[in-house]
């Protein structure tokens, strides 16, 4: 009898957990679903027939679709970058000993706590006067302050796990540094730098403030446009919420693909 | 490369030059110095200029401590500091103990396919994007057809103005804050109590059927690093916090929801007095440092 209310609580209590975290996703996609008259009645309607019209509309709106293509640009540029510059980095981190690194590691950390907003005010002046404002360029150079430190530190966990002996018999064999790393490390690594390329994806993708203070007209990203049609009288809803699932969905598969690295990638690496 | 001779002497990691670690590290430290440090010397620099681009008549003169000193005594700036420390501590502890709470029910035996579905759920908060977050906020907390005011009246309570009022504005904040990050103190707790070695835990629990007994004794030390990366990261991470918070409310309504970041970027970029914004990011920057600091101390003893 215990053994069995226990188990019942066990299933209430993980349907409870459930619940709580897929409603606001689901409230969202289903307002998107929803007329405008449902979305604005109330009581709320829970039951309707769905209507693809706000997806129609935003998919004929060359301002979402130009907002999509630039998010995609961007989140693509920064994130290879990412690794290129990364994993050579995170090599060495692994592999080597010399001096400074740990002030080197704590440079890295900071930049994971860094406020964006520390950057986002002297970036502004600079891409001023250097005529780069509202250019894809400056949000995949600045979006590298966060990913770099990811795609360091994920993949330095990584090529630690690499066994050594491999290194050694490929050494004895005349291999120099630079050939281990591509022949060895990126190969075997390659699990880290996926995950770790995806983290860096996902970040820029939901990126905000740098890319509202840093692009105008022609470079907003989703997130951007997505906020920019909560203002005025009558609100588009059903619009807005369509953008943003349609914003979100992307993402979210890909931090479904990565999810047992979830912890890993947002406390850099901390708690295993 | 000199020096790279030392041949087969069986040494880990050796057989490479003295700059080798360089060439390597080179390239992303030379990017991070141009994106990140060059701009932060910038900011530093600017944060003793007037430099007010609204005004650009007034040209950009350097007025030594100026800024400073009208931060430090700006009450506005250390209310929003403190609005930030009191959103800290509203929302961690509800956030731990709801975070222990699912890490438990994750970690109990049984219910396979109920508890996985329930692990990969808790993902769709985190990668949801944080502006979507907002919007989603003022979605369910809007005052005429908000799903929050038909809860509140199915359960007896009138409807609320929640974003349309000081309380119910930092109120819907601090909600969506904990639906988004509760996952996050789940999924570390998890990752805590994995660590706990099964015959450990079998063993105590046929010493005790008590689940607290066993909480505290057994697998509370396994819980403790996870609990202490957890205060220090999210600290970090209220103090970033922007993107939901001025999606939904701007900081609204009057300085309800005035978190640091959301002050520092109006005055930046609405009043456009970069230095005196400068300034205050300066001095978040230093609150940042320190923390940072104290999360390698406490996490990464080892490194050093």
């Amino acid at each position: 009898m215990r053994f069995s209310s226990g188990k019942i609580l066990h299933a209430i209590g993980l349907t409870a957990v459930i619940l709580f975290t897929l409603f606001p996703f689901y409230w969202m996609v289903s307002a998107s679903f929803k007329t405008q008259a449902d979305i604005l009645a109330s009581p709320p309607v829970w039951l309707f027939t769905p209507t693809l019209d706000h997806y129609r509309e935003i998919f004929a709106d060359s301002k979402v679709l130009g907002a999509v293509g630039n998010s995609l640009i961007i989140a693509s540029a920064t994130t290879f970058l990412a690794v290129m510059l990364g994993a050579p980095a995170a090599f060495a981190l692994a592999r080597y000993e010399f001096r400074g690194k740990s002030d080197l590691w704590f440079w890295f950390i900071s930049n994971r706590m860094t406020s964006p907003i520390v950057l986002a005010l002297p970036v502004y002046i600079l891409a001023l006067q250097l005529k780069m404002l509202d250019t894809h360029l400056v949000l995949i150079l600045i979006y590298l302050t966060f990913n770099l430190p990811i795609v360091v530190w994920i993949c330095t966990d990584q090529f630690k796990s690499i066994p050594p002996d491999l290194e050694q018999a490929a050494r004895l064999d005349g291999a120099d540094q630079f050939t281990i790393f591509r022949k060895i490390y990126l190969p075997l690594g390659a699990p880290g730098i996926a995950v770790s390329a995806i983290f860096s994806f996902i970040f820029s993708w939901n990126e905000l403030l740098y890319a509202l203070v840093l692009t105008r007209r022609d470079v907003q990203t989703a997130p951007v446009v997505a906020t920019s049609f909560m203002s005025g009288y009558e609100l588009p809803w059903g619009k807005i919420m369509a953008t943003g699932t349609v914003i979100v969905l992307p993402v979210t598969i890909f931090a479904l693909i990565v999810s047992r690295h979830m912890v890993r990638g947002l406390t850099m690496g901390a708690t295993k | 490369m000199p020096g790279r001779g030392s041949k087969p002497t069986i040494r880990p990691n050796r057989g490479y030059g003295r700059w080798t670690p360089f060439w390597f590290l080179a390239p992303a430290v030379f990017t991070l110095f141009i994106i990140g440090i060059y701009p932060t010397i910038f900011a530093f620099v600017t944060s003793f200029r007037r430099y007010n681009i609204a005004r650009p008549r007034d040209g950009f003169p350097f007025i030594g401590l100026e800024n400073y000193t009208s931060v430090l005594t700006d009450g506005t700036f250390w209310a929003s500091l403190f609005l930030t420390a009191k959103f800290y501590v509203t929302v961690l502890p509800v956030q731990i103990a709801l975070g222990l709470m699912i890490a438990l029910l994750l970690h109990k035996t049984g219910m396979g396919f109920l508890k996985s579905l329930a692990r990969v759920t808790l993902v769709v908060p985190l990668a949801t994007t944080y502006a979507v977050v907002g919007l989603i906020g003022r979605l369910i907390f809007n005052r005429d057809f908000g799903v929050a005011n038909w809860f509140l009246d199915s359960l007896g309570i009138g409807g609320l103005d929640w974003l349309g009022s000081q309380g119910g504005a930092f109120a819907a904040i601090v909600i969506m804050d904990i639906w988004q990050w509760t996952p996050f103190c789940a999924l570390i707790f998890l990752a805590g109590l994995s660590m706990v070695p099964g015959e450990i835990e079998e063993a105590a629990r046929l010493e005790t059927s008590s689940k607290w007994a066993l909480l505290k004794h057994v697998q509370l030390p396994y819980l403790m690093p996870g609990l202490t990366a957890l205060l220090i990261l999210r600290s970090a991470d209220v103090l970033k916090l922007f993107d939901m918070v001025f999606v939904m409310t701007r900081g609204g309504p009057g300085s309800a929801t005035d978190l640091v970041s959301i002050y520092i970027q109006r005055v930046g970029f609405r009043i456009f007095d970069l230095g005196t914004a400068s300034a205050q990011a300066i001095l978040l920057l230093i609150i940042t440092i320190l923390i940072s600091r104290l999360y390698i101390r406490v996490l990464y003893k080892e490194v050093n």
